[in-house]
């Protein structure tokens, strides 16, 4: 408790207020031992209570605390402040007002996603561009993080160009399925959405265009791992350029015999992928089939059957 | 392991020899509710709920009186697997249809058990998908399998909730699987 009323008086004292101690300790007593607050909001409490009182607006007390800096892959706790180097990667559109851009920012270490708010009020950014984005707010999704820019955070463009780090990584196994929505597929122009039965989850009916993707489930017996294919790979692995895909799709009068042909062409089968881990999905760089020589793992496998299983417990 | 926003995750293909499959009667399910998926427990503590399995097709026959339903007998270096296609699965049937055995196929299904009217537990597979692949394929399965059915015996031993269920209720002799892990590899290097 004294604790926290040092480090009110220390910050009060930084914006040229000086609080009286033993006021805070009052406040703050009464607060915690009196009427049980938990220590934190005692002293958001006690806090606002001498903003109000010498009237500094909260935007300036709270923004000119440094928040540390980190990179974004380490960004794995949900309402944390932070300050970020990065990269604008892509601008995504935004799908409510409120919302005044969106998009996936980078540096060295990975990418995150980030929105902005309109009522903070921030310029805006440029994709391409590098900046650093002072005292950001962390979410989290369902275990996906991502960063607010808000009112009190501050944008300051950088001359330099962020290398944005693609960890790549690979995955060995047999792909087991190859989900809906693979094989040709239209996009919306508009959004590049993928439609569904002709219409645009945003946009409604529009004139879509054609599109090859894969997206596939691998499995290695351990772990389950989903891969997504665009166009250049799916057309150069399989074979089928998009032209090819369409003449077929014509001539059976169905989208979905590409899909089919790609199905029995890929699945069951082992591969090697190499790609960038995006969300659950990695996206695939190159794909081979596994044709590593399988002697060496028969003799390893043989060796361990031979050996006494050790006992764990 | 995978995880997509809407909470579920896609239950793994396990790899598993047709010889243990067959001995395979241990049923589990996981959580009270009617759609919460099935698993079949192993000998050595596989917890299916899905199979992946590559061998050599030898039979196929269509048992069904209205409408197609299929039966395949695949038989890996172990002993063989029992798989069914029906009209619910009907590209895996498709490719069955067509299939000439002996070919190679690949199989990603569901374990499921049935009782016979002795009381003796079969187990057969229903097919999600099925494909036709190569010998390199084929080979390659055999591997991975004896590397997986090795690292369970070894998990076999320890205390996680599958693999002591499994030696409760199969009392699996270890040597035996070894040995099948064994046989498997070394029909390989015969060839």
């Amino acid at each position: 408790m004294i604790e926290i009323a040092k480090q009110i008086e220390a910050r009060f004292l930084e914006l040229g207020v000086k609080v009286e101690t033993s006021e805070i300790n009052t406040m703050l007593d009464q607060l915690i031992n009196k009427f049980k607050v938990p220590p934190e909001e005692a002293r958001r409490n006690v806090t606002n209570h001498f903003l109000k009182k010498y009237n500094i607006p909260k935007t300036e007390f709270f923004t000119q605390r440094e928040t540390p800096q980190v990179k974004a892959s380490d960004i794995k706790e949900d309402g944390k402040w932070v300050t970020l180097r990065c990269k604008v990667v892509q601008l995504w559109e935004t799908n409510h007002e409120s919302l005044s851009q969106t998009g996936l920012l980078g540096d060295e270490s990975g990418t995150v996603a980030f929105k902005k708010w309109t009522k903070a009020n921030l310029p805006q950014v440029e994709e391409g561009k590098s900046y650093i984005f002072k005292n950001v707010a962390t979410s989290e999704w369902q275990g996906r993080f991502s960063i607010s820019l808000n009112k009190t955070t501050e944008i300051i463009p950088i001359p330099e160009d962020i290398k944005v780090g693609n960890t790549l990584v690979e995955f060995q196994g047999a792909i087991v399925d190859i989900q809906s929505g693979s094989g040709l597929i239209k996009r919306c122009p508009e959004c590049k959405r993928a439609l569904i039965k002709g219409a645009c989850g945003e946009h409604g009916k529009v004139d879509g265009i054609y599109d090859l993707r894969v997206k596939a489930v691998m499995d290695n017996g351990e772990k389950v791992q989903d891969i997504l294919m665009n166009r250049e790979v799916t057309e150069a692995f399989t074979g089928i350029i998009l032209d090819k895909a369409k003449e077929m799709a014509t001539e059976a009068l169905d989208q979905a015999v590409v899909l089919d042909v790609i199905k029995s062409k890929l699945v069951g089968r082992y591969y090697v992928v190499t790609g960038t881990k995006l969300d659950r999905f990695i996206l695939v760089n190159s794909i081979k089939q596994d044709v590593k020589p399988i002697e060496e793992d028969i003799k390893r496998v043989l060796a361990a059957t031979a050996a006494p299983v050790a006992l764990e417990a | 392991m995978a995880e997509n926003g809407s909470g579920f995750v896609r239950e793994i293909a396990h790899r598993v020899f047709a010889a243990e499959l067959k001995e395979s009667n241990l049923q589990a399910k996981e959580g009270q509710d009617q759609y919460s998926p099935q698993y079949l427990i192993t000998p050595t503590g596989a917890k299916a709920n899905r199979v992946f399995i590559v061998g050599t097709l030898t039979e196929k026959e269509d048992i069904g009186t209205d409408s197609e339903f299929w039966r395949g007998r695949i038989v890996d270096p172990t002993g063989a697997f029992f798989v069914s296609a029906g009209q619910y699965q009907p590209e895996a049937a498709q490719v069955l249809a067509k299939s000439a055995p002996p070919e190679f196929i690949a199989v990603i299904g569901k374990p499921t058990t049935f009782t016979t009217k002795e009381g003796n537990v079969l187990v057969s597979i229903r097919a999600e998908s099925m494909h036709v692949v190569d010998g390199a394929t084929r080979d390659r399965w055999v591997v991975e399998t004896a590397d997986l059915t090795t690292k369970r015996l070894v998990k076999l031993q320890g205390n996680e909730p599958d693999a002591v269920k499994a030696r409760e209720h199969y009392s699996t002799n270890v040597e035996q699987y070894k040995a099948m892990v064994a046989m498997a590899l070394g029909s390989m290097r015969a060839r």
